[in-house]
């Protein structure tokens, strides 16, 4: 594949896209999907042929705004459909060319208007398994331009040049990590992407998978090169089927186009990537754990260094970026680190994606550039808190994150921010929460989950998240006293300090940072044994009277 | 140097044969311990001492890291499943959404708990860290179709559906 046979391409997908007056785009992500999308584009296609107008219905990846699915947009009008259903197919074909439907068009201006495409450019525009239509929109032209026209030290530059930091969580700068992973010695090296997506309430790999997954194995690619590996690793969640089965069709697809395999665009480089299926354990996400997992173990971390750059798959030099981060590859090359690093803050550059979710209207997911304050992302975007209810918290960075009180809602996004206010951007979901939700219950919840998702190798993370979770539900059942709270902080304390992985880490962090805003919900928990949210099985303040009394009569008797 | 004999097939059973081609395609290499636990779970539902056994054998890793593995990762299950799968969603935004008082009405309905199959063999009840389906939370998969926005009475409502047709 050299680069006319590429422009080749772009032209023939260019003319066929000529040949329609016009082109309906389905939502075919797990969302949209499980509302019946599929018989919706079924229905759509089957009225092609009796309609009588020129127009291609193409089945697309997630649109974003799950919330209002099964979605559409018509090209090229830009009209934009919620709620479809199998029915309305006539309907909309009718319409073509006149007056949208009013009663499903969306209008949220808002939503779309706020955020910036980079990753999420091509969701909801290309057919997922078919990779002309990538190419069509100026995919593997990096990859092109990477082989023929640069050296390897060249595009770790452009990386680094760009400020791109890891989106999985960490933040480390993804060109310092590329630089690291270049000059190890060792043969071979590996690239390993990791979506093993395993914050709960974070979906965004999912969806980029899902939507462009050539994107992801261009990027790995890329990565492949700059850092002279030959192999790759794609690390994906059992729990994502539809990703992996169109994951499994692009490798098939770029290995035909010659963008995989042996001398790549007709260089030396060679390249190949294997999918890895995950079996559902949180702790995988750890970048030793996840390599122990793709060598067949238990997914058990190792004390670090030597860093797996150096030290990493089967002891070899190994490449671990998440699922975004490769997203962001192509992108910076094609356009330049400049254009990059003219986005978003002074440390944190380019966009990132969230998945907001919980007690917001507009649930889905948002690709903003950094730096944009809390209050816009949850209140113009997200459309606020549903149902009247008073927004309380917003949860980032999953179980390893913290929760945010309103008056931090003017932070404005980035890696550092997020971590001065005791909470971090994790992969990136976001998880608000309202009135109706009790902060010591969200905590407990956390801390269960770290417990039972802890691998049990280090004692501070397999015993400590145990007994912060007893003590939190202790609080939880208002049985509790000042001194099991100061056992708790004391036992955070030392949980963060001394645990071998990320996961013990920062499996404090819910219960501090809910400490530190919502102390008061503690204490009324413990002083006045009541849930002011009245989640909690002590019962809220209005029940409490009524109980004492009962309480007081047994005494009597 | 003897050259590796490849273990023979447990049973006449044909889903065996998925099985071992999964491992050849891998080359009978031990890294490919979960992969080929994947295929023995998808084709037998759930993973006997006797498959991970063989397993074990034909990949020549010790039996007692191939049982840590089973054992380690939630996918993983050692009990036959039931007929029907209700999984709920216990993730950060279904929970939320009140995915635990889902939860805890389906095991009152089904006098069940997490984990478990009902007497009769006919559904088994698990919940799910997270499906990725946050945008419709909470969720349930009812014999792996996603069910969206869902309320304890539509999952009873299923639960009873599944009991009729039995």
């Amino acid at each position: 594949m050299n680069s006319e046979e590429l422009q080749q391409i772009s032209e023939t997908v260019q003319h066929q896209h000529e040949q329609f007056d016009y082109e309906v785009n389905v939502c075919m992500g797990t969302g949209c999907l499980s509302q019946h999308s599929d018989k919706l584009k079924d229905a759509l296609t089957k009225e092609a042929e009796t309609s009588g107008k020129r127009y291609h219905v193409r089945r697309t990846g997630c649109m974003g705004l799950c919330a209002a699915g099964p979605l559409a947009l018509v090209d090229p009008v830009g009209t934009r459909y919620g709620h479809l259903q199998e029915s309305d197919a006539k309907a909309v074909i009718a319409s073509l060319g006149q007056k949208p439907i009013e009663s499903r068009e969306i209008h949220l201006e808002q939503y779309f208007h706020g955020q910036r495409h980079v990753v999420l450019e091509n969701a909801g525009r290309i057919d997922p398994e078919k990779i002309d239509e990538y190419i069509g929109r100026g995919g593997y032209a990096a990859l092109l331009k990477a082989l023929t026209e640069m050296d390897p030290a060249a595009v770790i530059d452009q990386i680094a040049k760009s400020g791109l930091r890891g989106r999985g969580g960490g933040g480390y700068p993804t060109g310092l990590k590329w630089g690291t992973v270049a000059k190890a010695v060792g043969s071979p090296k590996y690239v390993i992407c990791n979506g093993d997506e395993g914050d709960p309430g974070a979906f965004m790999d999912r969806s980029v998978l899902e939507s462009d997954p050539q994107r992801v194995i261009e990027g790995m690619a890329i990565a492949a090169y700059a850092v002279g590996a030959s192999k790759g690793y794609m690390y994906v969640r059992a729990e994502y089927p539809l990703a992996v089965s169109r994951l499994t069709t692009s490798l098939r697809e770029a290995r035909r186009s010659g963008f995989l395999g042996n001398n790549i665009c007709g260089t030396p480089f060679n390249f190949d990537i294997e999918i890895r299926l995950g079996a559902g354990a949180f702790v995988c996400g750890e970048e030793t754990a996840l390599i122990a997992s793709i060598e067949g173990k238990r997914g058990t971390p190792r004390p670090r260094p030597p860093y797996p750059a150096v030290s990493g798959l089967w002891n070899c030099p190994t490449l671990i970026n998440n699922v975004e981060t490769f997203a962001n590859v192509a992108p910076i090359l094609r356009n330049g680190a400049e254009w990059f690093a003219g986005m978003g803050t002074a440390r944190s550059k380019g966009t990132k994606v969230f998945a907001l979710t919980g007690k917001i209207t507009n649930t889905g997911l948002v690709e903003i550039p950094m730096g944009m304050p809390l209050r816009e992302i949850i209140f113009s975007i997200g459309g606020g808190v549903p149902d009247g209810h008073k927004f309380k918290a917003v949860q980032t960075g999953g179980p390893s994150g913290g929760c945010l009180p309103e008056e931090h809602l003017d932070l404005n996004i980035s890696y550092d921010a997020l971590i001065g206010a005791g909470s971090m951007m994790g992969s990136g979901g976001m998880i608000v929460m309202d009135d109706t939700s009790c902060m010591v219950n969200v905590a407990r919840f956390f801390v269960e989950f770290c417990m039972t998702e802890s691998c049990g190798k280090c004692i501070p993370c397999r015993a400590g998240t145990a007994q912060m979770y007893d003590l939190l539900t202790k609080i939880c059942n208002g049985e509790a006293t000042h001194h099991d709270l100061e056992l708790l902080i004391d036992l955070c304390d030392v949980v963060k300090n001394t645990s071998l992985c990320g996961l013990g880490q920062t499996a404090p962090n819910p219960v501090l940072s809910t400490l530190r805003y919502f102390r008061d919900e503690y204490l009324e928990h413990i002083d006045n044994h009541c849930c002011p949210a009245g989640v909690c099985a002590c019962g809220t303040v209005d029940a409490k009277p009524q109980k004492h009394t009962a309480e007081l009569a047994e005494v009597e008797v | 140097m003897p050259v590796y004999q490849v273990p023979a097939l447990p049973s006449e059973d044909k889903r065996w044969r998925i099985v071992n081609g999964t491992m050849r395609r891998h080359g009978y290499s031990r890294n490919a311990l979960i992969e080929t636990l994947h295929t023995v779970q998808s084709s037998f539902g759930y993973l006997d001492k006797d498959s991970i056994r063989f397993v074990a054998k034909s990949l020549r890793v010790p039996l007692s890291q191939a049982y840590g593995v089973v054992t380690f990762y939630h996918y993983f299950s050692m009990k036959p499943p039931g007929r029907h799968t209700c999984t709920i969603c216990t993730g950060t935004a279904c929970y939320i959404k009140g995915a635990d008082k889902v939860l805890a009405q389906t095991e009152k309905h089904l006098h069940i708990k997490v984990g478990e199959t009902t007497p009769d063999g006919n559904i088994s009840l698990t919940t799910a860290r997270c499906v990725g389906a946050c945008g419709r939370a909470p969720v349930a998969l009812m014999d792996g179709d996603l069910i969206g926005q869902i309320q304890a009475g539509q999952v009873v409502a299923q639960l009873e559906g599944w009991a009729a047709h039995e």
